[in-house]
């Protein structure tokens, strides 16, 4: 199946022209990532992975589990080295983790002994920026995420929805180029992660940030995003997970729930479905070897 | 029964209804046996000596006691009198309140000798300091441990070899480097909570939620800071529990770190009274500690949660 490019929107593809203009801020290049396991063989985790994300660009990772995604966004913070390759930030290679890149994990990570104000100042601080212009700052972006009125409180008194929303706004406040996203909205409610994927999209449209979103959500990644990359687990032909595919997403921006319903998304959708589960390794059909355990005569069917 | 489900919620009410029932349960076997005369009771008081050769105030065997009626009965003298008593040993709990109330009330029997609030107090503060010296050189050090695994290797392999050491195998040599008095009983409670206590907080701070350390990491915080501003506030609940439990080991290792050098303190009380044959004021001795022990826990309990407001719900 080839992708569905044939019939792109002239709006859609004059855009992409813009975005391809734009200043690259995140380079990736033949990166890897091996370790030894238990017997000291290695074992490869990422395997000759390179791209370019540009200036503002929202950018969505999916992949089957194993395809070595979190592996991806976390060599890219900082927090785990890659054996191969490089990562460069606005043409620097990256250090260790740094405040250039702020991070959003799936777990909050809130710090539970400061009050939700002091949790956004936490990065302010740690600029060296004194307690009342920090505790400014914080306060402004609170009220950007709409917890102003939640300044006081505990992240032990908050929603998932609050806290991830603390979170972006924590991440946020140092000024990061780019903003790492790890499965962010995963252990939210749809209802919940619907409002917040829309939250994320107006903060995204009105602050100079580029965005790296790793999902396993198809329609979370499509939504959101210019780019789709889509990342494979090892198999005969690549020693680690590798990056199959690079996806353009045919939608404008401001995006609508109702592109969802437009032939351009479908299309994009089916091809990306068939991607990542491949209908040889999903055998729609197959019957379990379950044995009638209830009484003759007492059906539901 | 109900109340009694695996994991099932206790309400408010019948929490302190079973709190006061773990109390009063031993109390009320504590007064069976000593109040209802077929409960037990081995032993025979003597309540009129009678023409037998023992006196008013001895506790005997049955047999002893019947050997000496036979006897009495036979010479045709007056048998004894005598009623169902428990040893000595077992006094019962009014006794035992009346001792204490006298062991704060009234001198002691030799003159010279402590009251028992003096001896209560130099007992509290030879825990106090050695406590105190153990957490000032071994908190920075467990949570240091804990945080860095060069520091770990470093110094846990030979603090996890001396924690097997008991404190009192280091008493003669901390008389013969501290002298007799009180410094000697101060470095065996350090030497008794000091080794454990660098390996208790260094555990409690490896289990420190590494998530946590990984965001700060990304909001720029160096080393140092990570140290200061999350590991130390991150962990100061859990550590502050594990301190009120280290503090009651101070309180086993001050037994027998009265008794090194020139013997003192509560420890020293009760077993001057032992040796008086006084067993009501040895339990008055035992359940003062216990008091003592309790209220400091329920203060640290209820002032950790004024302390870390974040962790109520």
């Amino acid at each position: 199946m080839d992708p569905p490019l044939t019939a792109v929107d002239p709006a859609v593809a004059a855009r992409w022209q813009r975005l391809a203009q734009r200043p690259v801020v995140l380079e990736v290049r033949g990166l890897g990532m091996r370790y030894p396991d238990r017997a000291g063989r290695p074992v490869s985790v990422l395997h000759d992975v390179s791209f370019t994300v540009r200036r503002r660009e929202f950018i969505t990772v999916v992949g089957p589990s194993g395809c070595g995604k979190s592996t991806l966004i976390r060599i890219i913070a900082g927090l785990t080295r890659h054996t191969s390759g490089e990562v460069l930030l606005d043409g620097r290679p990256i250090q260790g983790p740094g405040p250039d890149r702020g991070m959003v994990f799936q777990s909050y990570s809130l710090f539970p002994w400061l009050s939700v104000l002091r949790n956004v100042m936490f990065g302010l601080e740690m600029q060296g920026k004194g307690h009342d212009e920090a505790r400014a700052e914080a306060l402004q972006w609170l009220s950007f995420v709409g917890l102003e009125d939640k300044a006081e409180a505990w992240p032990s008194q908050l929603s998932g929805g609050q806290s991830q929303r603390v979170a972006i706004a924590r991440a946020l406040a140092p000024g990061p180029r780019i903003l790492l996203m790890d499965e962010p909205f995963a252990a939210l409610d749809p209802h919940t992660r619907a409002a917040l994927q829309e939250h994320l999209l107006q903060i995204w449209q009105h602050i100079d940030i580029t965005i790296l979103f790793i999902t396993h959500d198809i329609d979370e990644a499509l939504w959101l995003a210019d780019r789709v990359f889509v990342l494979q687990p090892p198999d005969a032909e690549h020693p680690g997970g590798w990056l199959q595919e690079i996806i353009p997403v045919p939608l404008l921006v401001p995006r609508t729930r109702e592109m969802v319903a437009t032939p351009a998304y479908r299309q994009t959708r089916a091809y990306l479905e068939q991607l990542i589960h491949p209908p040889r390794l999903a055998p729609v059909g197959e019957r379990l070897p379950v044995f009638k355990l209830t009484k003759a005569g007492d059906e539901v069917l | 029964m109900r109340r009694f489900g695996v994991a099932r919620p206790i309400s408010g009410r019948a929490a302190a209804l079973l709190w006061a029932c773990s109390f009063l349960l031993p109390l009320a076997l504590w007064s069976a046996v000593s109040y209802i005369p077929w409960l037990w009771h081995p032993l025979v008081k003597i309540t009129d000596a009678g023409d037998s050769t023992l006196s008013v105030g001895m506790r005997v065997q049955p047999e002893v006691f019947a050997a000496a009626v036979a006897n009495a009965r036979q010479q045709g003298g007056q048998p004894p009198q005598g009623e169902p008593a428990n040893p000595i040993f077992l006094p019962a709990p009014h006794e035992v309140l009346i001792a204490l109330w006298t062991g704060f009330t009234s001198p002691p029997l030799r003159s010279g000798d402590p009251w028992l609030y003096q001896s209560l107090w130099h007992s509290i503060t030879i825990i106090f300091w050695g406590f105190v010296l153990s957490v000032v050189v071994g908190v920075p050090l467990g949570i240091l441990c804990g945080a860095i695994p060069a520091c770990s290797l470093l110094v846990e392999p030979f603090i996890d070899f001396v924690r097997y050491m008991p404190a009192p195998a280091f008493g003669a040599l901390c008389v013969a480097i501290f002298g007799i008095n009180d410094a000697p009983k101060i470095a065996i409670i350090f030497i008794g909570t000091f080794f454990q206590m660098v390996l208790v907080i260094a555990h409690t701070t490896r289990q420190f939620d590494r998530a946590l350390i990984e965001a700060a990491q990304t909001l720029g915080a160096d080393d140092r800071r990570l140290l200061t501003r999350v590991i130390v506030p991150g962990i100061l609940p859990s550590l502050y529990t594990d301190l009120r439990v280290l503090l009651g080991w101070a309180w086993t290792y001050l037994i027998v770190a009265e008794l090194i050098g020139v013997s003192s303190g509560i420890s020293w009380y009760i077993n001057q009274q032992g040796k008086y044959r006084a067993y009501d004021q040895v339990f008055a001795g035992i359940i003062t500690i216990g008091l003592v022990g309790l209220i400091t826990d329920q203060a640290l309990l209820r002032l950790g949660r004024l302390l870390f407001p974040w962790t109520r719900r």
